[in-house]
């Protein structure tokens, strides 16, 4: 767990970047700090790994205050995403990725093992490994940044805007890969962006900040959509509050009716989109919007048509889970 | 003028005191003492300055400064305050030298990409790390060529040596305009210009050996 105790940072000139801000920031999820420009959030970042230190209060991990380490050695144990991925143009790929454990004391054979298993897992081929820096588009950097980080095993990783500088379809998969790859290594992440979808869309946790470096809400991504604390909180969030709210619940309780009259496509395939009880109602309206037959078709864990939704089950549903 | 001076195998006796082989030695060991002492004053001093940012206009002004200063009026000098001999020699050259060197690893800190610093200590570099594993070898190709400018400089100036009483290719200028004796003083510019570019080449040859390929064609 990462605490923030009263933290405070007031810039030489007399620039408040962050006030009084305390959270915690639960152990293996994933926590978002998103706000507009100037709210402290890249300070907050980077006040973890001493990168700045605070003017006032505390950050502790786990109990134990930030400053009582050595500066060096806390950074090697906290994993480190930049925009840009600043890899180290003048290494290969293979080792940048080494960096953090040759640093740590292991022979670079080990390490380079090591990094090209890391470079696999984060979806590069094995011909990157030899190449340079510049010799990758920006998705593929950023790929090997993350890599980097995640060397030395590090229990901690700290995300600045990791996602910012590349095109958005390259963006959504990234996202998707990174999303897979924290389930399986269960990271305590902290990560910055400007972004309020990559926030809802990645976060466990998002905390919102606004101008001056004050908190405004920390919550669930469901939490921010459909109880934002204040009017600053909701009009982040966006418009599309209530379309966006439906993304977080299931389509479990979603009721169907017997499959019926099923127009089938050339290939065998149902007319209109099909869905599990795992989609989101978000999902569902869409597909209930965009099929050509006003209906949507639920399948079974087999594959199996077990249901049929239309526009008007759905607005009943909508209309009855109304508080 | 004629190239005889040039080709007469007499000159190229390496035995012969004041054969051109003798005399190139003498040069490049001029050339090697004036670029090492300016090396060793200039590249730290550059460095600090291009790392921390303080003291900039040192480095710029150091730079028009030296440009603007004759060496052969600094070497006279030298002479009327110290007397004959290396030492005024090698301060002129050395003073020649300091300019380029002292500017460009300046230069080649002070425009290296500062996301990659941060990510290099983010990552828990000590300072000394940062300085040898990340600043250092992405500020080498910039630094390199200060450096070679350098020595281009200083292979063309060390024939000032000679004005002086000392040794290097300088030699076959004054004592060839001495005696009229025009196909040495030819043979003395072609031999210099020669080594100029020879010690270019061995020079560019360094920069490929000792800078990262994934630095190429970026500077």
């Amino acid at each position: 767990m990462i605490t923030f105790e009263d933290v405070v940072k007031v810039y030489p000139g007399g620039s408040t970047a962050v006030d009084h801000l305390s959270m915690e920031l639960p152990t293996g999820k994933m926590t978002v700090l998103v706000g507009p420009s100037g709210c402290g959030k890249t300070t907050s970042l980077r006040m973890i790994n001493r990168m700045i230190s605070p003017s006032a209060g505390r950050i502790l991990i786990d109990g134990e205050d930030v400053t009582a380490k050595d500066e060096a050695l806390l950074r090697r144990g906290i994993g480190y995403v930049i925009q840009h991925a600043g890899l180290f143009p003048h290494r290969t790929v293979l080792d940048n990725v080494a960096t953090v454990p040759v640093l740590l004391g292991e022979t670079r054979r080990a390490a380079r093992a090591k990094a090209l298993a890391l470079l696999e897992r984060v979806g590069l081929a094995e011909e990157f490994a030899k190449r340079y820096p510049a010799q990758l588009s920006g998705g593929q950097q950023q790929r090997v940044g993350v890599a980097r980080a995640l060397a030395a095993d590090p229990p901690i990783m700290l995300m600045d805007e990791p996602f910012s500088a590349v095109d958005p379809v390259v963006r959504l998969q990234l996202h998707d890969e990174f999303l897979r790859l924290q389930q399986d290594l269960g990271k305590t992440i902290v990560m910055v962006t400007h972004d309020i979808d990559e926030a809802l869309k990645l976060g466990d946790r998002v905390a919102v900040l606004r101008e001056g470096g004050h908190l405004a809400q920390f919550g669930t991504p469901r939490d921010l959509v459909t109880n934002p604390a204040d009017d600053f909180v909701s009009g982040f969030v966006g418009k599309d509050r209530g379309l966006r709210g439906l993304s977080f619940d299931d389509a479990s309780a979603l009721p169907v009716r017997p499959v019926e009259g099923l127009e089938l496509d050339a290939a065998g395939k149902p007319r209109g989109g099909t869905f599990t009880k795992a989609d989101s109602l978000r999902t569902v309206i869409d597909l209930v919007i965009s099929s050509p037959t006003g209906v949507a078709v639920r399948v079974g864990p087999d594959g199996a048509p077990d249901g049929l939704v239309s526009h008007h089950d759905l607005a009943d549903y909508l209309a009855s889970r109304r508080p | 003028m004629n190239l005889s001076y040039l080709f007469d195998p007499a000159h190229w006796d390496l035995g012969v005191t004041g054969s051109i082989p003798e005399l190139i030695l003498s040069h490049l060991g001029y050339v090697a003492l004036a670029l090492l002492i300016g090396a060793v004053i200039a590249l730290p001093v550059g460095l600090y300055i291009g790392h921390t940012g303080k003291g900039s206009f040192i480095a710029i002004n150091a730079g028009n400064a030296g440009r603007s200063l004759p060496t052969l009026g600094l070497l006279m000098l030298m002479v009327t305050l110290l007397g004959l001999g290396l030492l005024p020699v090698l301060i002129a050259l050395t003073v020649l030298v300091i300019p380029p060197i002292l500017t460009s690893s300046y230069a080649g800190m002070r425009n290296l990409d500062h996301r990659v610093v941060d990510a290099a200590r983010g990552m828990g570099m000590h300072p000394w790390e940062v300085l040898t594993k990340v600043e250092l070898p992405m500020a080498l190709p910039v630094m390199m060529s200060g450096f070679r400018n350098a020595a281009l400089q200083v292979v063309a100036t060390a024939t000032v040596a000679a004005s002086v009483g000392l040794g290097g290719l300088g030699r076959l200028l004054i004592d060839g305009l001495a005696v009229n004796d025009y196909s040495r003083v030819l043979a003395g510019a072609i031999v210099v210009a020669v080594l100029a570019v020879l010690v270019d080449l061995f020079l560019a040859l360094i920069q490929r050996w000792i800078v990262s390929p994934g630095l190429k064609g970026l500077s």
